[in-house]
């Protein structure tokens, strides 16, 4: 078990947004840690909360309550120069590789822009040089940097976009759904370079995705959200071999299997996901829980360390460990 | 939209192509106008009053016997002078203005009360009591002018600077560090080029009309500018003896404004769709 | 065996662009047998999305789309027609009626200023000649269909009052109100959560066996296929680079793209039980731009197994030897030799386990 600080740490984290009387309550209470050059997997469906939690780490969106500490620095309580200056340090990946780039930018530009902003490669022929760099690094070409966003295919517009990120030298950066608008082909490319360079470059990682396959490939440990709250928190392997919150089994369950022999698990799942404005009393997943009982409506489940790393927020864990692991 | 591609696009609209040459020659004639007169805007032959066009007046004379065609020629030095720095003026404090009130939350409902004060008043009558407390002179004009037309722009500028301020790689530039002002200039304001270049013609066209407007009320330059206002206005008294003193500086009030117009609409078409594609 | 629903022969559509020619499908053929799913599957640039709206002849006129082939469709009173070649009032007749289609974002595809009982009441008017109280009970029974609680209130209100997995459903009622013999869905799911998209795949396969449609299923997505398939149709950059019976094209796929496909998703590399690979099988690259296709097969500049032969000249769809019924066809010149020869000297035998093939890890 790693004793060592962790490098960012989550304390009842809650981003609401619009109206103060019937807020949408994204990100209702979140705790989390994550160790340096870990990734951490954000796991969820809509509402969950999960891309809040990304851009509220990052002061991309100002939280509601909570903490979120760097290195043990409160990020919410630094003025606006120097959370500028430490935006190197912490940097973000983003889900449309076709939005995320100036469409009237050159390449060269964008990259020159991020180096500049943060005083890198002043030098004389430094600058081009790092771009060449740069550009290496994610797997295109330098003179890749002559050109427009609109002259990419998306998967190489989020090569841009990991290139742009890695400019300014992050420790840690938070990667939300970034495969998610790529075809299959061009996922694994990019899986692939994400994992390279997260070994060579020493990245701590928080891997935000609703594709479970994935996130059990790149993960050394999960948070499964729903409506904003977590359910779950475990190590990949430990979570996907033997998952213990009704939702994680669920969402595991109605994963289909690109394999025709296999049988498909019953769709454990009835209902709709409930709107984060009017989300149930007590436990936010009992509408549709098949274990639900009176009492979940009650209190809103605490997340209890039930083993060493494995994190549950469940009244009813006694009943679920009884059954057989799904 | 590349350059060559542009110009290509334009000139499939024919009236927008004779509109920008119409343009085009009364411009180059307003340069040139020492050369392509034959005569001095502001020499009187009262004996030669009221004459029609004839081969030496080539559009006649005026009640004070000056040559119109020479004080059209060089009335549009000065119509075009007052028009292009009214809209140069709006544009640029128009702009000022809806970007802060677009980018800074805080600052948008105070700035747009202003403007809203601003556009409560038609425009004449805004101009005329800015005139009056001014007083009458080429520079008050444009000054009062720059004010009527700087919140139409400041409206449109801010709404497009909302649309912008939401899109993802302005977030994305915010999450490398990148400084506000720079945000501003460098992300946002390229694409405001678009509706900002409508807004400059079509405010070209409404301040040619303003100002002669102004000038035929009494309240815009001094009589003694040869403005096509003042020429119509002066002129105005004489028209039933001789329709073509008001007749001529009225159509190239005209002409001018509508070729204006039509520029901006065939430059509105053109960047239109270049708008969509990032917003 | 019965007469297939669709059958698609040598479907074409191209569109002219400023800046040449765009052949967005190309030569494509399949059939689709009564009561049975065809899924269509492929990445961007394949053409799937196209080749579902030529069907349709749902392509905005603007396109000034050029098409060729044909589409035989056998109604339900049995007569064949080609869609390709109706008038448009006959195929408004069809469309909706006997034809269907579904799309992917419900949030789009459905007018947000009617409740959606008028929306669905509106087809069934048109189609069914039914009065006004009799198709808004008609609608209401189809929303009991799709399995949305509250039916008799749902009724009267408007889309944006529902979720994205309520929308897809109330998609679906639209589409099968007149009790389509086909439906066509264009990655129906690809937008909804995976436990609503579980939901809505279970419910559109039970619709098919209560009713006996067939479906074309449009997705990227081979874990859907895999369970909601009979046949499946592969197509890359406009053509139909593979077809098979899905449990062969699991067990044994043949065209390099096919098999990296496979080989490339992430859940494909914890199933075999072993340790994770350190690296995913990545087909390297990207596709071609439509406007500079590679001068022989499409996939010859991604594809690991390719010889001089490859860029010569675009190899044809060949069927390969199967037991009877289980056609299969590849386009692939390698692949099709190789194993016609194994299959020769096996007899044909049709394989049940899943083969490992190697897959060569590339840069």
């Amino acid at each position: 078990m790693n004793t060592a600080p962790p490098l960012i740490e989550v304390r009842h984290l809650k981003t609401y947004f619009g109206k103060p009387d019937r807020p949408v309550r994204a990100v209702d209470g979140v705790s989390f840690t994550i160790q340096a050059g870990e990734t951490l997997g954000l796991v969820g469906e809509s509402g969950s909360g999960k891309s809040t939690i990304g851009r509220s780490v990052l002061r991309l969106v100002e939280r509601t309550a909570g903490q979120v500490l760097y290195r043990g620095q409160d990020l919410g309580a630094l003025r606006a120069e120097p959370m500028r200056r430490l935006r190197s340090k912490l940097q973000i990946i983003f889900q449309d590789p076709y939005a995320s780039l100036n469409p009237k930018m050159r390449i060269s530009a964008v990259l020159a822009e991020a180096l500049a902003t943060h005083g890198l490669a002043t030098g004389p022929g430094e600058r081009d040089t790092r771009i060449a760099e740069l550009l290496e690094l994610v797997g295109l070409r330098p003179e890749h940097a002559r050109r427009f966003p609109h002259e990419f295919s998306g998967g190489q517009r989020q090569r841009i976009g990991i290139a742009r990120a890695l400019a300014v030298e992050p420790e840690f950066i938070v990667a939300d759904e970034p495969l998610s608008a790529l075809d299959v082909s061009i996922q694994s490319q990019v899986i692939n370079l994400l994992a390279d360079l997260r070994e060579r470059l020493g990245l701590t990682l928080l891997f935000i995705s609703h594709d479970l396959d994935v996130v059990e490939y790149l993960c050394d440990r999960v948070v499964v959200l729903y409506l904003g709250k977590v359910m779950e928190v475990a190590r990949t392997d430990e979570l996907f071999e033997h998952a213990l919150h009704p939702y994680t089994r669920a969402l595991l369950a109605a994963r289909p299997v690109p394999d025709p022999n296999v049988k498909t698990r019953h769709a454990a799942l009835t209902g709709d996901i409930p709107s984060p404005m009017d989300p149930p009393s007590g436990c936010v997943f009992r509408t549709r829980c098949p274990y639900a009982i009176d009492a979940c409506a009650q209190q809103v489940p605490s997340l209890d360390e039930v083993a060493p790393g494995r994190w549950l927020a469940c009244i009813r864990r006694d009943a679920i460990l009884m059954k057989a692991p799904a | 939209m590349p350059l060559p591609r542009a110009i290509r696009q334009l000139m499939h609209r024919r009236i927008v192509l004779v509109a920008a040459g119409v343009l085009g020659v009364i411009a180059v004639l307003a340069l040139a106008a020492p050369w392509v007169t034959a005569f001095d805007p502001h020499d009187t032959a009262v004996l030669q009053r009221l004459k029609s066009p004839t081969a030496e007046h080539l559009l006649g004379t005026d009640e004070l016997g000056r040559d119109l065609f020479s004080r059209i020629v060089f009335g549009a030095r000065y119509s075009l002078a007052i028009a292009a720095f009214t809209a140069l003026g709006a544009v640029v404090c128009g702009t000022a203005l809806g970007l802060a009130a677009g980018f800074f939350r805080r600052l948008d409902a105070p700035l747009m009360r202003v403007v809203d004060a601003m556009m409560s008043l038609p425009d004449i009558l805004l101009a005329i009591a800015l005139v009056a407390i001014l007083g009458p002179s080429l520079a008050n004009v444009v000054l009062a002018l720059v004010l009527v037309y700087t919140p139409r722009v400041a409206r449109v500028v801010r709404a497009s600077t909302l649309v912008l301020r939401e899109l993802l790689f302005i977030e994305a530039v915010r999450a490398l560090g990148v400084r506000t002002s720079r945000i501003l200039w460098r992300h946002i304001l390229p694409h405001l080029m678009s509706p900002i270049l409508v807004q400059l013609s079509f405010i070209f066209a409404y301040a040619i009309l303003a100002e002669a407007g102004l000038s035929f009320l009494g309240v815009g330059v001094s009589p003694d500018t040869p403005t096509w206002g003042t020429m119509v206005a002066g002129s105005q008294p004489y028209a039933h003896q001789a329709f073509w003193v008001v007749l001529f500086p009225g159509l190239a009030i005209i002409f001018t404004a509508l070729s204006l117009q039509l520029l901006g609409d065939g430059v509105r078409d053109l960047l239109d769709p270049k708008l969509k594609k990032v917003g | 065996m019965s007469l297939p629903r669709l059958t698609v022969r040598n479907l074409s559509t191209s569109f002219p662009t400023e800046d040449g020619l765009v052949r967005s499908v190309a030569d494509v053929s399949f059939t689709i047998a009564p009561g049975k799913t065809t899924a269509l599957v492929g990445e961007s640039g394949s053409g799937k999305s196209v080749t579902s709206l030529t069907l349709m002849r749902l392509l905005p006129k603007t396109a000034q789309a050029q098409v060729s082939g044909e589409a035989a469709f056998v109604t339900r009173e049995g007569r064949t027609v080609d869609l390709l070649q109706l008038h448009e009032a006959s195929m408004r007749r069809l469309r909706g009626n006997q034809v269907s289609m579904i799309f992917q974002e419900p949030m789009t595809s459905l007018n947000p200023v009617l409740t959606i009982g008028e929306q669905i009441a509106e087809g069934v008017r048109l189609h069914l000649g039914l009065g006004r109280a009799a198709a808004l009970a008609h609608a209401r029974r189809m929303l009991d269909l799709v399995e949305i609680p509250a039916a008799a209130q749902r009724v009267h209100e408007y889309p944006h009052q529902l979720s994205g997995g309520m929308r897809q459903r109330v998609m679906i009622a639209l589409a099968m109100a007149c009790e389509p013999t086909l439906l066509i869905a264009d990655e129906p799911t690809t937008a909804l959560d995976v436990t609503i998209q579980a939901q809505i795949l279970a419910l559109m396969r039970r619709l098919q066996a209560e009713t006996g449609m067939s479906l074309l299923f449009i997705t990227h997505n081979l874990g859907v296929v895999a369970h909601h398939a009979d046949d499946v149709v592969v197509l890359y950059a406009g053509r139909v680079v593979e077809s098979a019976p899905v449990r062969d094209l699991f067990a044994e796929p043949w065209h390099p793209y096919t098999q990296g496909l496979l080989a490339c998703l992430p859940g494909q590399a914890r199933r075999a039980g072993q340790p994770k690979p350190r690296r995913l099988f990545a087909i390297r690259g990207q596709v071609s731009s439509p406007l500079s296709p590679p001068p022989g097969c499409a996939f010859e500049p991604r594809c690991n197994h390719a010889e001089a032969a490859c860029r010569g000249a675009m190899p044809a769809l060949v069927p390969a030897p199967a037991p009877a019924g289980n056609e299969r066809q590849a386009r692939c010149v390698r692949a099709v030799a190789k194993l016609q020869q194994a299959a020769l000297a096996r007899g044909v035998a049709p394989r049940a386990k899943p083969a490992v093939w190697s897959a060569k890890v590339p840069r």
